[in-house]
């Protein structure tokens, strides 16, 4: 275990981040159980005063997630030097087997919490909280997965033992020593090029259709774009965004561009991909209430406010990796 | 968007109002919290400066040093190990170093002997380092004597004190001609201390230390980089250390946090009764609220911040440097290298901000259902 103030933070974050939706557990099955609009009991005005305060706790769990995965990239990256081999996060994640099961789970929480927020803001807006059972159930259903990520980075942390002079010496050179394995080996060029830029025209496509004309289909095709388009981002990243800003022909790391040495462009792409694809997610988890009558105005106003972020950000970060791309010295594709 | 924009800054204007009626209670508050910020900043600014440092002190050292070991302690390199390395591909420059401890009884503590070559000192002269000059009170052209471990006394005149900006590498460090090394420590001929290679390429480092560990089984390389994740990691558990016991102080600040946001006074009560009879939801005073924890984190944060690193670059951080540093008899003296590093913010803010925002959520909602006529009446 590594005693280190960024670590502890984590660990803090995703501890009480857990202890708080455990504490909304038991509400959450009362509401499940005796929600009733209509009803002017006791009871119910208690359950609705008490919802103010889990969807404030649970808006900001939620946002505490979205900081904790941006710093758990950042503490990996810095923590490189620790590790023999390690030259940025994908060395730190790779010391054990738990880091990239942890910084995925964690990625999966920050898009899931997303579409929380979102299905959490349209109920808000409407006069009935319609969603109100479906949003505590929901809630049920992601404590389990917050729990299992806070074991994952438990265990990825406490596993983390740095090579230091002590141990080195005898056993560095040993065989013992591990490497980097596992460099993330992408597509070929061309191929990777035609997926990425293919996707991508297919989510703004989408997005923009969605924001023009509104409707559940488009709605839901635009969740999917955006799932899709994410994929097919971070294969591009992989096999060949990075190659042109490392300008090296067989570097595929999807770290190395957080780096202050590429002058932090990897945060320009990421932060206006991870929006976008958060947006359209949202967008597509309010669809299947879009039957109700109290948010019958609201939900397609919303969505088409979430497709419209999402056309934004995905115009930014193509626009952004082809800028990268043409600027670079690197040939990668002879004509 | 302009009217959410035009609602957030008229609320952000209410907040500021309320907090200026409340002075004292806000201002002791706003002190806790500054003070807090303080400490913990102090402290990361710190032992980030450190590590810097080190870094920088590290940059110049050679890549490998290679050391022989029997029976598992330090020993004397012999002579022709040397040319039993040959030429390793990769390698720039094999150097045989010589030095050692020399204890003054007149100080009580260790100086460093190293051995230069002729052309840089004469016999008979040395050059000694800044802290060692300001203890035994030593300037150019002073003769110093050093009774050897032998027991002969010998005398060397002082050609050079070395510059203070190198002292953090060089406080105890007494530089002299191979020759009187030789003589002074009675050294073996042909032997060295250890041996120190520089390595161009940084990736064929660790391939060289492979191939020196295989050709000599009887040695130990020593990595600079390991050197480097040493100091690192020292630095961070040191910082661990400060910062759990430091942890029962955020913790009673959230005490107090929590304490001070659910203590509301009857006037605070009916103003918030008043604001619900006039037409506010519950949801619009808990933004309200929440305007007013962000106003006084950020507030609280940046004056802490500020201070810390004042006091860390301009005052040497006094409050926590017997912790952190480490203790020598000829400690150097040195100015610290003002970095401030974006992971080091963030941890801070999630030391901070993130305990007391959780802190005053349930008090902030509490406050939020007061029901206007119940607080009215």
């Amino acid at each position: 275990m590594l005693f280190q103030p960024a670590i502890i933070a984590l660990l803090m974050a995703a501890g009480v981040a857990v202890l708080m939706l455990l504490a909304a557990a038991p509400f959450a099955v009362q509401v499940i159980r005796h929600w009733d609009i209509a009803s002017g009991s006791e009871r119910q005005l208690a359950l609705e005063r008490r919802t103010y305060l889990f969807s404030t706790l649970l808006s900001f769990v939620m946002l505490v997630q979205l900081a904790a995965l941006l710093l758990f990239v950042f503490n990996a990256d810095r923590l490189s030097v620790m590790f023999v081999g390690a030259m940025c996060a994908v060395g730190t994640l790779n010391v054990n087997d738990y880091g990239f099961p942890s910084l995925i789970a964690q990625m999966a929480i920050f898009f899931l919490a997303a579409m929380w927020l979102a299905i959490n803001h349209v109920d808000t807006q409407a006069r009935d909280y319609p969603l109100v059972r479906i949003k505590y159930g929901l809630l049920l259903l992601l404590l389990p997965l917050l729990a299992g990520s806070f074991w994952l980075e438990f265990q990825y942390f406490s596993g983390l033992k740095a090579n230091v002079i002590t141990s080195c010496c005898g056993s560095l050179f040993s065989g013992e020593a591990k490497t980097i394995a596992a460099e993330a080996s992408g597509l070929e060029p061309l191929p990777a090029i035609w997926l990425f830029y293919g996707a991508m025209i297919a989510a703004i496509g989408v997005a923009l259709w969605h924001w023009r004309r509104g409707g559940r289909t488009s709605g839901y095709l635009l969740a999917l774009a955006s799932a899709g388009a994410f994929i097919a981002a971070i294969t591009g990243v992989l096999s060949f965004i990075s190659l042109y800003i490392y300008e090296h022909p067989h570097h595929h790391c999807p770290f190395c561009i957080l780096k202050p040495e590429y002058d932090y462009l990897g945060y320009w792409l990421y932060v206006p991909l991870f929006v976008a694809t958060a947006a359209g997610l949202g967008a597509g988890a309010v669809q299947p209430f879009a039957g109700v009558p109290s948010l019958a105005k609201i939900i397609p106003f919303i969505s088409r406010r979430f497709s419209g972020l999402t056309v934004a950000g995905y115009i930014l970060f193509t626009a952004l990796a082809t800028g990268f791309v043409l600027t670079s010295n690197l040939i990668l594709i002879e004509h | 968007m302009r009217i959410w924009l035009e609602k957030q800054r008229h609320l952000i204007d209410f907040t500021l109002a309320s907090l200026a009626r409340r002075k004292t209670k806000n201002i002791g508050l706003l002190l806790a919290y500054t003070l807090l910020v303080f400490v913990l900043a102090s402290l990361t600014l710190f032992t980030q400066a450190l590590r810097t440092e080190a870094t920088f002190v590290l940059a110049g050292s050679p890549e490998v040093i290679l050391q022989r070991m029997v029976a598992g302690r330090h020993d004397l390199i012999p002579p022709g190990y040397l040319d039993k390395i040959g030429r390793i591909r990769g390698v720039q420059k094999t150097e045989g170093r010589l030095w050692g401890y020399y204890y003054d009884p007149v100080v009580k503590a260790n100086y460093t002997f190293m051995a230069r070559p002729a052309e840089e000192i004469a016999d008979g002269h040395i050059m000694v380092g800044n802290a060692l000059a300001r203890e035994r009170g030593l300037a150019l052209h002073n003769t110093i004597s050093f009774r050897s471990y032998a027991g002969k006394l010998f005398s060397f005149e002082v050609s050079g004190v070395l510059s203070p900006d190198s002292e953090l590498l060089s406080a105890d460090l007494v530089l002299l001609s191979e020759n009187d090394f030789r003589k002074f420590f009675e050294y073996p001929a042909g032997h060295y201390t250890d041996i120190a290679l520089s390595v161009a390429n940084p990736q064929e480092v660790r391939t060289v230390a492979a191939k020196l560990s295989s050709a000599l089984p009887d040695s130990r390389p020593i990595l600079r980089e390991e050197v480097l994740r040493t100091y690192q990691s020292v630095f961070d558990w040191r910082e661990g250390i400060v910062l759990t016991v430091l942890a029962g102080a955020i913790l009673a600040f959230a005490i107090l946090a929590w304490e001070k946001a659910s203590g509301l006074s009857a006037e605070e009560k009916r103003e918030i009764g008043i604001l619900k009879a006039i037409g506010w939801e519950t949801g619009d005073v808990i933004r309200m609220k929440t305007w007013e924890g962000l106003l006084i984190s950020l507030t609280a944060f940046l004056l802490g911040f500020i201070a810390a690193y004042v006091h860390v670059f301009h005052f040497g951080a006094a409050v926590f440097e017997p912790v952190l540093k480490g203790w020598s008899v000829l400690y150097p003296k040195f100015t610290l290298v003002p970095a401030v590093d974006g992971l080091q913010i963030a941890t801070l803010f999630f030391f901070t901000v993130f305990p007391y925002t959780a802190a005053v959520l349930v008090p902030i909602w509490r406050a939020a259902i007061t029901d206007p006529d119940a607080v009215m009446r």
